[in-house]
Order: structure tokens, then sequence, then C-alpha cells
């Protein structure tokens, strides 16, 4: 049997643990599983993120890859009646340990949401929220240092630096998702969270941000939800299937999308369902 | 065929919004047309020269030199008028008259009538009520005085039938013969000249006291106490009707039954009688908890409070769970704690819904008048001080306008002050409408960007 396929019993599954091998992790889960009340969402998933990589969670909808990727900041917290079971690891601790503060958890791990959603405030004051709520900075100086800085990151600067004390929602759609990264970016977090960030944008505006993504990979650990198996070929260096709660595939992209070995995937990827 | 009856359809019912509207709008005319017109009659009128006097004497106000020029024209007139009362008093003191009998009694009632119209005579002791102290202010006031003057008023009682009638006769014609006859038609012709309307525009009549139980004056102290109450009204129900918004809209669990509860007793604290939240008020803040002595502003602001904090807490309620969740998402999710994203993001952005309670309900503390009616008003009071207002009752807009109809000695005297009140209340409760919706619009288009 080839060593680097690993068969989950009950699932037909593959996860490439070899290339993986030589990754350093960020985040690992181990048969972790997500309820809501009583329905099961996602079932004993055992996937690694590696660190300062794209990694992309493809499937259709309802397969339970955006509730994955909400469990890591604990956004799933807000949704009443849902629990987790088994262990999902960042940084050596369980993220659903006792211990863990989700407010400290979520300044670690910064999440970008499906619809743009600045806050009706000043661009200046968007951006800061994240620092202010953080850390003491009340320096004003300072604040704009940081500011500039995460502007200039998500590539916005240019376009904006004039606007700061205009309100964000009189941007672009793309412009306004765009300042919601550099607000993510903001407050410095080690993982991005990108829950199908460009699905309510136009081609060109979807193309800057994947584009930014580029920019932003091997500075961060990014992890991207996305419907759009094209934009996950593009921009992500590893790429997991989920299909109605179970991971079936986990690969480099390339290999998942050129040679998949769950026949499953090879159906999704050219079409046949989802 | 199907097209058609849908165009009708369609036409129809825009039509008849269109017509519920429009009755709407032109009952509201025909409800505040009235109160405008007749309420500005408190402001904008004819003073005559005894307006002016006691503009002079009671609150020091208008040119001294004028007013004695006045005095000294209208007293050309005046004392012809005493001069010919005097000769007919001396006349019937002396039994120069024929049937003596027959004037005595209304000779009296003359003589009062005139008092009433004019003032006192010249020379005259001071009057120790005010209302002897002056004659009629207001013109349309005057012409009624001079009604009662000119015409006697007598029962007739030629039909057997029924009972007596009320009617009245020329005192011209009464007193036809009689030295007094040209009295009448003197006033008559010269009743300009006597009284010397003017028109004034009386601002001051929601600035200046009242003197004689609003016989005289403005309505400076129900204007006041309506401010306080309202203002302590807000003081006490913002804080408390946001906080428990924020408390069911983001921290409570909306499945448990204690929640449930709570939204039962705010549906019922809307639903009790505002007369039943009087005497709550009376019998707890001010018999138990004993928050004054009796009556005051501050038992009184309480009480409306309560009443008012179920429309505040429902608004701001409502208003926060219209804030979008994904504000409330990017918020956590950039590592705030709730109560700082409900602070620094929810909430300013709930601010429009909220403001819109809180004015809907700074109108309905104005306007509510049982609630205070134990606790907080007074039919007659000097204007407050702020401190004043922690132990001390107060008149107030609401209160006054039931009593001054209800109560008051001589109803006739005041209806001007009492359309004056009703009409300073619509528009206090309006303009505190028209800030609530610039107020509004700013906030909404700040947010909009």
């Amino acid at each position: 049997m080839n060593p680097s396929i690993s068969i989950n019993p009950n699932v037909m599954s593959y996860i490439d643990t070899k290339s993986l091998e030589k990754e350093d992790i960020h985040v690992f889960s181990e048969g972790f599983s997500i309820f809501y009340n009583d329905t099961e969402a996602i079932r004993e998933v055992n996937l690694s993120i590696p660190a300062h990589k794209v990694t992309a969670i493809i499937g259709p909808s309802g397969c339970g890859k955006s509730t994955f990727l909400r469990a890591l900041n604990r956004m799933n917290d807000l949704i009443p009646g849902c629990y987790s079971k088994g262990k999902l690891v960042f940084d050596g601790e369980d993220v659903y340990g006792e211990n863990v503060d989700p407010v400290l958890l979520r300044r670690r791990v910064g999440m970008v949401f499906q619809k743009p959603n600045p806050f009706p405030k000043s661009i200046f004051d968007n951006i800061a929220f994240g620092p202010r709520v953080n850390t003491h900075i009340k320096n004003k100086s300072e604040l704009c240092g940081i500011v500039e800085k995460s502007l200039k990151d998500a590539a916005l600067w240019d376009e904006i630096k004039d606007r700061l004390n205009e309100n964000a929602l009189s941007l672009s759609g793309g412009q306004q998702q765009r300042l919601c990264i550099a607000r993510a970016l903001a407050v410095d977090p080690e993982i991005l969270l990108m829950d199908e960030p460009t699905s309510a944008l136009d081609p060109r505006a979807t193309s800057r941000i994947e584009e930014l993504i580029g920019v932003l990979r091997g500075k961060y650990t990014i992890i991207i939800v996305t419907h759009n198996m094209q934009q996950a070929a593009r921009v992500s260096d590893y790429t997991a299937f989920f299909y109605e709660g179970d991971l079936i595939e986990f690969a480099h992209t390339a290999q998942l999308f050129t040679k998949p070995y769950v026949k499953k995937t090879e159906e999704y990827i050219t079409g046949r369902f989802g | 065929m199907k097209r058609k009856t849908r165009r009708i359809l369609d036409r129809s019912f825009s039509g008849l919004g269109f017509f519920s509207i429009f009755l709407l709008s032109a009952s509201l005319f025909v409800v505040l047309g009235p109160i405008f017109y007749r309420g500005i009659g408190a402001f904008i009128f004819k003073g005559t020269i005894e307006f002016r006097r006691l503009n002079y004497e009671a609150f020091n106000r208008g040119n001294k030199e004028n007013l004695q020029k006045e005095k000294q024209i209208s007293q050309q007139y005046r004392s012809q008028i005493y001069k010919m009362l005097e000769e007919f008093q001396h006349q019937l003191d002396n039994g120069e008259v024929p049937d003596s009998g027959k004037f005595s009694s209304d000779f009296r009632e003359l003589k009062k009538q005139v008092r009433a119209l004019l003032g006192p005579e010249p020379g005259d002791e001071e009057p120790v009520l005010m209302r002897d102290r002056f004659g009629e202010t207001r013109w349309d006031k005057a012409k009624e005085a001079l009604y009662r003057i000119l015409f006697m008023e007598t029962w007739d009682y030629s039909d057997p039938d029924s009972m007596g009638r009320k009617i009245f006769i020329p005192r011209a014609k009464e007193y036809k013969g009689a030295s007094l006859e040209k009295l009448f038609p003197y006033i008559e012709k010269n009743f300009e000249k006597i009284m010397r309307p003017r028109l004034v525009f009386y601002w001051q009549f929601i600035a200046d006291n009242s003197y004689d139980s609003h016989i005289f004056g403005g309505i400076f102290a129900e204007v006041l106490g309506t401010f306080y109450l309202v203002l302590g009204t807000m003081l006490f129900a913002i804080p408390m009707g946001v906080i428990a918004a924020i408390y069911l809209a983001e921290f409570s669990k909306d499945n448990s039954k204690l929640v449930s509860l709570l939204r039962v007793f705010i549906s019922t604290l809307a639903g009790v009688p505002s007369i039943v939240f009087g005497l709550f008020g009376l019998a707890f803040f001010i018999n138990t908890v004993k928050v004054s002595n009796s009556k005051s502003v501050l038992a009184g602001s309480m009480t409306l409070a309560l009443l008012v904090l179920p429309t505040i807490i429902r608004a701001a309620e409502e208003a926060l769970k219209a804030v979008p969740k994904t504000y409330k998402e990017a918020a956590l999710s950039l590592g705030a704690s709730k109560i700082r994203a409900v602070l620094t993001v929810i909430l300013p952005a709930a601010l429009p819904g909220i403001l819109t309670g809180i004015v809907i309900s700074m109108g309905r503390a104005a306007g509510e008048t049982a609630p205070i009616i134990f606790t907080a008003a007074v039919s007659v009071g000097k204007p407050l001080s702020l401190f004043e207002s922690l132990n001390q009752p107060t008149p107030a807009l609401s209160w006054n306008i039931y009593n001054l109809v209800t109560e008051h000695e001589s109803v006739e005297k005041i209806r001007h002050v009492q359309f004056g009140m009703v009409f300073t209340l619509v528009l206090l409760v309006l303009l505190l409408n028209l800030a609530a919706i610039i107020i509004r619009a700013r906030v909404s288009k700040k947010l909009r960007g």
C-alpha cells in the first residue's frame, strides 16, 4: 500500500501525509466533529493545515466547509445549539479547551467574511477598530502607522489614502472587501480565515483579491473556503475537499486537480455534481 | 381581459391607499387647525391699554412715558364716564330719581361691570386681588365686557309653561329718561378711544409667570414643569430601557423561560392604564420609598419613566435586532469582547431606531396627565429651580389644560390661556418629533456614508 495514503475506515478518503511531513503544521484536527443540535455537520475530520501556505477548502453547498472554517476562531459559538467533539489544536493548545478565551483566540485568528461587512464608520475607524480593542494604543500617530501599514498590505492605500475620514460604506464592493482584509490584518493575526471572500464580487474585484492573497501568502497562514474551483486552483497551495461533512481528499492543489485519488473528488472537480 | 382586471385591481388598491392617507391628513388638519387657530390667540391678539398697564406694572416692560400719555388720553373719556355715574349716584342718594327702587340694584351691577372693564376708579383703594387691579386686557374680552354694560341680564317668566328664560335688555332703554341714559351711547361711541386696542405679539406668554390663577400673565411655570418632567423621565427611562433592550437583544437566551416571562411583563406594563401608574407612583415612590415628602417632580418623573419604559425597551430591542449580524461577527472576529462589540458597533448602528423610541416616549411623557395627578402636579405654583424640583410639585401643561377647564373659578375669563396651553403642548410635541426626524436623518446619513 502506498505509504502516503491514509484511509479512513468509514469513508473512502485520501490524505497526502507525505508532502505534509515536510511542512510546518500550524493547526491540526483529530477526529473533530461539529454538531448543530443533533445534526452532525462535520464528521471526525483529521486535517492538518500547513503554516504560511494557502489552503483551500472546496466542496458542494452544505458540506460543512464553512462550519469547519468558523470552528477555527470559534465563531460557531454564536450559533445556539452548536457544539463540537474531538481535537482541534492550534499552537499546541486545543481551540475548544476550557482555558481558551475565544476573544484572545480571535485576535490570533483573523477572519474575512462572505459579504464585505465594514462597520458604518469611517475608513480609519474601521481599520483602527482591532488595534483599539486589542491593545491599549490610544496614540493617534501610532494608530495612523498601523492603519497605513494595513492598508498598504491590503493594496488599498493608494486608492483611498485621501479618503480615510469618509464612511467605509461609500467604497465599492471590492474595495470594501479589501478594507475588511486590511481590518483583519491590522490586528496582526497568525491565521487568516476567508469564507468565500469573492462570492459577492465582480470578476475584476475578484482577481484583485486573488492577487492580494498571492501577496499575503508566506506571511500568514491562509485558509480560504471557496465555491469556485478555478479560484482554489489559482490561489492555493493545498486543497481539501469536503463532502457531506466528511473530509474526502487533502493534497497538493496541483495534484488534487490533476490526479485526484478518490473517485468522489474527480466527479466533483469535473463537474459531475455539486 | 385578465390583465385588464389586474390593472383595475392595482389601480383601485393604490387609490384606496391614497384615499386613506388623505383622510388621515385631513383629520389631522381638522384636529390641529382649530387648536392652532385658537391657540395662536394667546400669543397674537389686540391688547388694550390695560394690557400695557399690566405689562408695565407687573413685568416692568414697556415705555413709561408712552403709557403715561395713553393713560391721559383714555382718562379724558373715562372721567366723563365716572362723572356720569357719580351724578346718577348723587341723584339716587338724594331721591331725585323717580322709580329709584327700579334702578338701585341694577346700578350696583352696572358699576361692577364698568369696574371690570376699566379697572378700579382713580382714587380707589388698591384692591387685594390682581383681577380687580386691572380692567380687561384683551380687546375681545373688553368687547364682551362692553356688552355686559350695554345690556342688562334678566329673566323672562312670561311663558308660564316653561322655566324662566335669560334675556338681555339694552340698558339705554331701561334707563330712558334718567340722567344716565347718555352714558351708554357715550361708551359705545368712544370705546376704542377708552380701551385703545393695539395688535401685540405676546411671545412672553410662554416666558411670563401667571398672576391670579392664570387670569393675567403667561404659562412659564407649566412649560418649565413639563420640561423638568420630560427631562427627569428620560434620565430614568433611557439608561434603564436601553440596558434592558441590550440584555434582551444580545445577551439573553431566546428560549429561556425567564426571558419569555420578562417579555410578558414588559407587554403587560405597556397595557396598564396610566391612572394606575399614577396610583402606583403615589403608593410606592411617595408613600413607601419616600423619595419626597409629598408630590414632587422627582416622583412624577419616576412614575412617567415606568410608563414609557416598555416603549423604549421595545423600540431599542427592535433597533438592535435590526442591526446586521455581520457587524457583530466582524467585531467579534477582530477580538472584541461581546460588550465591546455591542457598545462600539451595534449600539451606534441602532441609534436611529432607539432615538425614534425615545422621542415617541418624550412626547408621551409631555402629554400624560393621569400619572402626574397624584405624583407631581399642582394647579398653581411658581416656576421651580432644578434643585427644588427634587421635592416640590410643579404645574405642568398636561395637567393644567385639564385643571383650568374643570376646576377654575372663572373659566370664561381664561379660555385663551387654555387654548394657548394646548397649542404650546402640541407645538412642543411636534417640535420634538421634528427634532427626532432631523437627528435620525443625520445619524442614518452618517451611518450610510
